[in-house]
C-alpha cells in the first residue's frame, strides 16, 4: 500500500514535472499533512468531518457560503436523516413567495441549499471591508496545493516579521501568497467545544474543519477510489488474459 | 446491371443481407483477412487505441450533454450537478475530462511513431496529411470543450486564445467580434463553442474514417519501412493483430484508470474550480499540458503577429512534411543521421512544453527560443539536407528476412514454418 | 468471422492440445471483455435515472389549516398536480353510499381515504385516460354529473372520491403516496 501510494506519488510528480503543472508559487509551500482521505485507500475520517462540519456552522459560516451543498449531502458524512432534517429546519432560508407575491423566508428542508451569510456578492464586500470571502464548496480543489494549503492558511496566522509592511485591515499569515490575507483569525484554541470531548486546540479544529471542506470538494471520492481499485485490478487480470492469448495465437508465427 | 453482390457467407440472415449491402463481406476484407505486415512492434497500437478514445470521448460527451446547460449562469453550477447529484455523472465528467488528455497523450504517440518510421513518405502523404487535419480537429474541440465547465481557466483561456485572432492585420478585431458574437466572450460565446464542441467530434469521426480508407488503400508501414513484398511478409489482420491490439489496449485503461480513478485532478487547473470572472484574470494562466509546447511558440516571438504566425506555422509544417524529408529511407533504423535529431526534436518538444508552463522569466526565454529555433530546423532545414548528406544503412531484403543474408537461407525464423499460416491469405 | 479462421488455423496445425488451451483461455477472455463493457456501459444507463436532487425534491409537506370544507388546493408533487380536496359531509356520505356496481373500478369510499380523516381526498389530478388535468379543484369549476371532477378533454367524469364514473376514462384518479404527520399536515412522496 505504501509502495504503490508512493508509485503514484512519483508518476504524478515526474508528470507535474514534465509539464510543468506545478506552477512556480512566490509564498511558502505549506507543509504535508496526514489525511485520513490520502491515498489509494484513503476514506473520510466522518468523526472529523462532522466536527468540522460543526466548526464551519458556527465560525466559517459566518462569512463564507457554501452554494453548491445541500442539507440533504450531509447524509456522506454519516448524518442520518432526522439529524439532517434537524440541521435543516434550524436555518430561515427563501421558500418561495407568499401569496402576497413576496418572498418568504422558512425552515429549511434537506433539499435546501447551505444557507449563504449574506444575499449576494456585493452584500458579501460590503460587510468584509471589502474583500469577498470565497465561496468554500470546492475550495480545497480550487487551491494550489489542496487541503495541505487550506490547513495552512488556518494555522499560519503569525507576527509580521521586523521591517514587514502590512496593509490596514490586513493579516500576516505564512502561507498566503503575499503574506497579507484580508481573512482575520479564523479559529483560535479551545473556540469550538465538541460534544465527547474530542480535542480542539487549533491544529485539531484546522484538522476537522479540512476534512470536511475536502469531502464538500470531493463527495464522490471514497466512491471513486473503491471504483478504481476494481477497475484497475480487473483491466490487470484482462491484461494477463489478453496477453496469454497473444501468446498462444502469435506462437506459431515466431 | 442490376444485381446481387456474390456472397461467400452461408447462414442464410448474412448472406440475404450481405448480398444486397457486403458489409460482412467489406469487414472481413478490411479487418478480418486484411493483409497487414508482420512486424508490427506495439507503437502501431497507438491507432487503434486513438479511434478507442474517440469513441470513449462522444459517449460520455452525448451522456454529459444531457445533463449539461449551456449559459453562463448555469454552466459551472450544472457541472457541478453532475458530479455530485447525476448517478455516476462523476465517472462520466472525469472520463471525459481526462479522456481529453489520454487521447492527446495516444495521438502525440502515434504521431511519434510516424516521424520515427517515416510513415509519411511516399505512397502515404495524403495518408500523413489526413492525420494532420486529424490533430487540428482535435485541437479545436478540446478547446471548445476546455471552455464549457464554465471555469476562470475556461473563460481566460477562451479568452486569450479567440484572442490570437485578432493578430490578423486589418480585420482581425472584427474575427475576434464576429468569434464572440459580442465584445467579450460572454453567453453568446459559450452557446456557440458548445454546439461546435458536440459537432466536431463527428466531423472528426468522419475524417477518421477517410484516414482509415487511405490507410488500406497504401496499406500500413511497418517498422523497417520497406514495402511488402510476398505474403509472407503480412498476417491476416484478425486474429494477429485484433489480439495484439487488444492487450495494448487493457495497459492503455489501466493508465487511463488511475487517473480518473485516484489522480482525476492532477493534469487540471485548481483555478478552473472557481467560477468564471470577467473581471478577474488568474495569476497564472497555463493553458493544458498538450497545448504547452505550442503556446510556448506562441511566446517566443516578441511580437504578436510573429507568435500567432509561428504558433499556426509549427503545426501547418507538418502537412508539407512528406515534401520536406528528402530521404528516400523511411525507418529510421537504416538513417544513422536522421536518428539523432528526431530525438532532439522529441527533446525540444518536451522543453518547449515546460517553457509553456512557466512564467516567461530570465532563462526559460532563451530556452523557448532555442527550442522554438530548432523546431523550425529540423523540419526546414535539416531534413531536406540530411536526405542528401545521409549514406542509410543497408535495407533487408524483406519483412519476413530483416537481416540480410544469402538469398533463401538465413533469417531469425526458419522460413518454412513462417509461411504456413500465410497460406491462406 | 473468427470462427472460419480459427477452425483453418486448427486444421493446419492439427495440435489439439495446444488449440483447445487456446480456446479455453480465448472464452475466458471474450467472456471477461463482455462483462467489462456491461460494467462500463451501466454508468451510463444509470445516468438517464432520475438524479439525487431531482429524488430529494420528491416528497412535499401540506398544511392544510387554509383549505375550508368543499374547497381543495392544487399542490405540485415530481412535476404532477396533487389535488386535495375538504369534502363536506354531504359529499362524504353519498361518496359512501354509492353502490360499487355504479362504478368503472368498483372501489369502496374507504379505500380512497386514510383511516379517521375521511374528509380529505388527496388524488394524482391527472386524468387516466390520456393524461389532461381534469377541471373541479376550485368551486368555479365545472365539476360533472357526480361533483367530483370533470376532464375538458374527452368528457370523463369522476366522483368525490376521485373514482371515474362516466368514461373514457377507464381507471380512478391515482392516489399519490402520503401519509398524515398531524391533523393539519400531510407528506405526500
Amino acid at each position: 500500500m505504501r509502495s504503490v501510494r508512493r508509485a503514484t506519488v512519483a508518476a504524478a510528480l515526474l508528470l507535474a514535472g514534465l509539464f510543468g503543472i506545478a506552477a512556480a508559487q512566490e509564498s511558502v509551500p505549506p507543509p504535508k499533512q496526514e489525511w485520513s482521505f490520502g491515498g489509494v485507500f484513503g476514506t473520510y475520517d466522518l468523526a472529523a468531518a462532522q466536527r468540522g462540519f460543526q466548526i464551519y456552522s458556527e465560525v466559517c459560516s459566518n462569512c463564507h457560503s457554501m452554494r453548491l451543498m445541500y442539507y440533504r449531502d450531509l447524509s456522506g458524512i454519516g448524518l442520518n436523516e432526522a439529524q439532517i432534517k434537524a440541521v435543516a429546519a434550524s436555518v430561515q432560508v427563501p421558500v418561495g413567495l407568499n401569496d402576497q407575491g413576496e418572498p418568504v423566508n422558512g425552515p429549511g428542508t434537506p433539499a435546501s441549499r447551505f444557507k449563504s451569510p449574506f444575499p449576494n456578492d456585493l452584500a458579501a464586500r460590503a460587510a468584509n471591508n471589502g474583500a469577498l470571502p470565497p465561496d468554500l464548496s470546492l475550495i480545497v480543489n480550487a487551491r494550489e496545493g489542496g487541503a495541505d494549503y487550506v490547513y495552512g492558511i488556518l494555522t499560519g496566522y503569525q507576527d509580521p516579521p521586523e521591517n514587514f509592511k502590512l496593509q490596514e485591515g490586513m493579516n500576516y499569515n505564512e502561507y498566503f501568497p503575499g503574506h497579507q490575507i484580508a481573512m482575520p483569525r479564523p479559529l483560535q484554541d479551545g473556540q469550538v467545544e465538541f460534544a465527547g470531548g474530542a480535542p480542539n486546540a487549533t491544529a485539531d479544529e484546522a484538522h476537522d474543519v479540512v476534512t470536511f471542506l475536502a469531502w464538500t470538494s470531493n463527495p464522490e471520492l471514497v466512491e471513486r477510489k473503491q471504483m478504481g481499485i476494481r477497475a484497475v485490478l480487473f483491466l490487470t487480470l484482462m491484461t494477463g488474459l489478453t496477453y496469454a492469448v497473444k501468446r498462444k495465437i502469435w506462437a506459431e508465427v515466431h | 446491371m442490376a444485381g446481387l453482390y456474390k456472397s461467400d457467407y452461408e447462414n442464410p440472415v448474412i448472406r440475404w443481407i450481405d448480398t444486397r449491402l457486403p458489409i460482412f463481406s467489406l469487414m472481413q476484407k478490411e479487418y478480418g483477412t486484411f493483409p497487414t505486415p508482420r512486424n508490427f512492434n506495439y507503437f502501431w497500437n497507438f491507432g487503434a487505441l486513438a479511434l478507442v478514445t474517440l469513441v470513449i470521448m462522444m459517449a460520455t460527451g452525448i451522456f454529459l450533454a444531457m445533463n449539461y446547460s449551456p449559459n453562463t449562469g448555469l454552466a459551472f453550477d450544472s457541472v457541478q450537478r453532475i458530479m455530485r447529484d447525476v448517478n455516476y455523472g462523476w465517472l462520466l465528467r472525469y472520463t471525459h475530462q481526462n479522456g481529453a488528455s489520454m487521447f492527446f497523450m495516444v495521438v502525440y504517440i502515434h504521431i511519434f511513431r510516424g516521424f520515427y518510421y517515416g510513415s509519411y513518405k511516399y505512397p502515404r502523404e495524403l495518408l500523413w496529411m489526413i492525420g494532420v487535419v486529424i490533430l487540428l480537429l482535435m485541437m479545436a474541440t478540446a478547446f471548445m470543450g476546455y471552455v464549457l465547465p464554465w471555469g476562470q481557466m475556461s473563460y481566460w483561456g477562451a479568452t486569450v486564445i479567440t484572442n490570437l485572432f485578432s493578430a490578423i492585420p486589418v480585420i482581425g478585431q472584427t474575427v475576434v467580434t464576429w468569434l464572440w458574437g459580442g465584445f467579450s466572450v460572454d453567453n453568446p460565446t459559450l452557446n456557440r463553442f458548445f454546439s461546435l464542441h458536440y459537432l466536431l467530434p463527428f466531423v472528426l469521426f468522419g475524417v477518421v474514417f477517410l484516414h482509415v480508407v487511405a490507410l488500406h488503400i497504401t496499406g500500413s508501414n511497418n517498422p523497417l519501412g520497406i514495402e511488402v513484398k510476398t505474403p509472407q511478409d503480412t498476417l491476416p489482420f484478425h486474429p494477429y493483430y485484433t489480439i495484439k491490439d487488444s492487450v495494448g489496449l487493457c495497459v492503455f485503461l489501466i493508465v487511463f484508470a488511475v487517473f480518473v480513478f485516484f489522480v482525476p485532478h492532477t493534469l487540471g487547473d485548481p483555478n478552473n474550480f472557481i467560477p468564471a470572472n470577467p473581471l478577474q484574470t488568474p495569476a497564472d494562466i497555463v493553458p493544458e499540458w498538450y497545448f504547452l509546447p505550442f503556446y510556448a511558440i506562441l511566446r517566443s516571438v516578441p511580437n504578436k503577429l510573429g507568435g500567432v504566425t509561428l504558433m499556426f506555422a509549427s503545426i501547418l509544417v507538418l502537412f508539407v512534411l512528406p515534401w520536406l524529408d528528402t530521404s528516400p529511407v523511411r525507418s529510421a533504423r537504416f538513417r544513422p543521421l536522421y536518428r539523432p535529431f528526431i530525438f532532439v526534436l522529441v527533446l525540444s518538444l518536451f522543453a518547449l512544453g515546460a517553457v509553456g508552463a512557466h512564467k516567461p522569466e530570465g532563462l526559460w526565454v532563451v530556452l523557448g527560443r532555442v527550442c522554438t529555433a530548432y523546431y523550425f530546423l529540423h523540419f526546414l532545414v535539416i531534413l531536406p539536407v540530411l536526405g542528401v548528406l545521409e549514406r542509410p544503412l543497408p535495407l533487408p531484403e524483406s519483412i519476413s528476412r530483416p537481416v540480410l543474408g544469402p538469398p533463401g537461407g538465413g533469417g531469425p525464423m526458419p522460413a518454412g514454418a513462417a509461411a504456413k499460416p500465410m497460406e491462406k491469405s | 468471422m473468427a470462427e472460419p479462421l480459427a477452425a483453418a488455423t486448427t486444421a493446419q496445425h492439427g495440435q489439439p492440445d495446444i488449440v483447445s488451451k487456446r480456446d479455453f483461455l480465448k472464452l475466458v477472455t471474450i467472456s471477461g471483455a463482455a462483462i467489462g463493457a456491461g460494467a462500463f456501459a451501466w454508468p451510463f444507463i444509470a445516468s438517464m435515472n432520475p438524479s439525487r436532487d431531482v429524488l430529494a425534491l420528491s416528497s412535499v409537506e401540506v398544511d392544510l389549516t387554509p383549505v375550508q370544507a368543499g374547497q381543495g388546493i392544487t399542490v405540485v408533487w415530481r412535476g404532477k398536480p396533487i389535488f386535495v380536496r375538504h369534502r363536506t359531509e354531504a359529499e362524504i356520505k353519498e361518496a359512501v353510499d354509492t353502490p360499487l356496481q355504479a362504478m368503472i373500478e368498483p372501489v369502496p369510499d374507504a379505500d380512497r381515504v386514510k383511516p379517521g380523516h375521511a374528509q380529505w381526498i388527496v388524488v394524482i389530478g391527472i386524468c387516466t385516460h390520456l393524461g389532461c388535468v381534469p377541471l373541479g379543484n376550485k368551486p368555479t369549476d365545472p365539476r360533472g354529473d357526480y361533483g367530483g371532477w370533470f376532464c375538458p378533454c374527452h368528457g370523463s367524469q369522476y366522483d368525490t372520491a376521485g373514482r371515474v364514473r362516466h368514461g373514457p376514462a377507464p381507471l380512478n384518479l391515482f392516489l399519490p403516496p402520503y401519509a398524515f404527520e398531524s391533523d393539519t399536515k400531510i407528506r405526500i412522496g
